[in-house]
């Protein structure tokens, strides 16, 4: 910051503005680069199993579900968090919707993303339900460890 | 932006900063505002369509490589079985294992067999995937991935608790 004061009781601030500008640029095109919009579906309560195989899909899955299992024995998916055992009708609404629209349901893919407590008897009943509806695709989501 | 021009040459540029100052800050705040921290996720593809019923045709396929995760009563991980072995809780042994078995020494490659893990119910996740972590692939020294099976399967799941 730069203070001119001239005489005669006149007196005038002048401000330097450029590297603040400068700065609030590149906080800006930092979170521009860094921010993620595609995170509906991670719930914050599911602390996934990490894996240093898993990566990133390189293309982006046809026709998610997203099923979100915690720790004790329920499962979110959407809005809804319903227990392990209510989760048929709510999967079967998901078909029905994929049918109505011409989607070819098998070609769904169920992600499943449980929480690493989880037992995997919930996990395993979870995929049995929807295999029960004629899903076939299951994705298992995984943290991706750093070697 | 105000241009004024003053006479005799004299040139004054005048830019008014105000509302750019704003907007910006705004659009900082918004970010600010949005942004969380997430962990990259990656994904590991299981094609599972439920078992139809047998109609007594032998199939071509080979069997698949069992490979049983046995729970302790709190849900840890009691013991690996692979086949006839017992190899506690070494999944780097069960890859070790499942390299030799489909001969990768020649270098990284995937394998039409399948694998199935027969899991305890109470068994906790993170030692599901790590298994799958372990029959699924490796990573080479250079960084890159080596397939060993990618097709893997869940026995019929165990009665729990």
């Amino acid at each position: 910051m730069r203070v001119t004061k001239g005489g005669g009781g006149a007196s005038g601030v002048e401000m330097d503005m450029t590297p603040m500008i400068d700065m609030t640029f590149q906080l800006i095109a930092f979170f521009m680069v860094a921010i993620n919009f595609s995170e509906a579906d991670q719930n914050q309560r599911i602390k996934l199993p990490a894996s240093e195989l898993a990566k990133p899909a390189d293309a982006p899955l046809a026709s998610p579900i997203t099923l979100q299992l915690t720790d004790g024995s329920t499962v979110i998916m959407g809005a809804e968090e319903v227990p392990v055992t209510e989760i048929k009708p709510l999967l079967l609404r998901e078909k029905q919707l994929l049918e109505a629209q011409g989607t070819d349901f098998k070609q769904a893919n169920i992600i499943v993303r449980a929480d690493r407590d989880a037992k995997t008897g919930r996990v395993q009943a979870l995929i049995r339900t929807a295999q029960e509806l004629g899903f076939e695709k299951f994705v298992l989501r995984a943290m991706q460890q750093r070697e | 932006m105000k241009i004024r021009k003053i006479g005799r040459g004299e040139e004054k540029i005048e830019l008014q900063m105000t509302p750019m100052i704003d907007i910006v800050f705004q659009l900082l705040a918004f970010f600010i505002m949005t942004f969380k921290i997430t962990v990259p996720e990656g994904d590991f593809n299981i094609k599972m369509p439920l078992a139809g019923p047998s109609t007594g045709a032998v199939s071509e396929d080979l069997p698949p490589i069992k490979i049983r995760l046995r729970a302790s009563a709190n849900g840890e991980l009691a013991t690996i079985e692979f086949g006839q072995r017992r190899m506690g809780r070494d999944f780097p042994g069960l890859r070790e294992q499942i390299r030799q078995m489909i001969g990768d020494e020649a270098g990284p490659g995937g394998s039409n067999l399948e694998a199935e893990l027969d899991c305890d119910f109470d068994l906790r996740y993170e030692y599901v995937v790590e298994a799958i972590t372990a029959v699924s692939g490796y990573i080479t020294p250079d960084g890159r991935m080596g397939k060993l099976i990618e097709k893997i399967k869940f026995a019929p799941p165990r009665p729990g608790q």
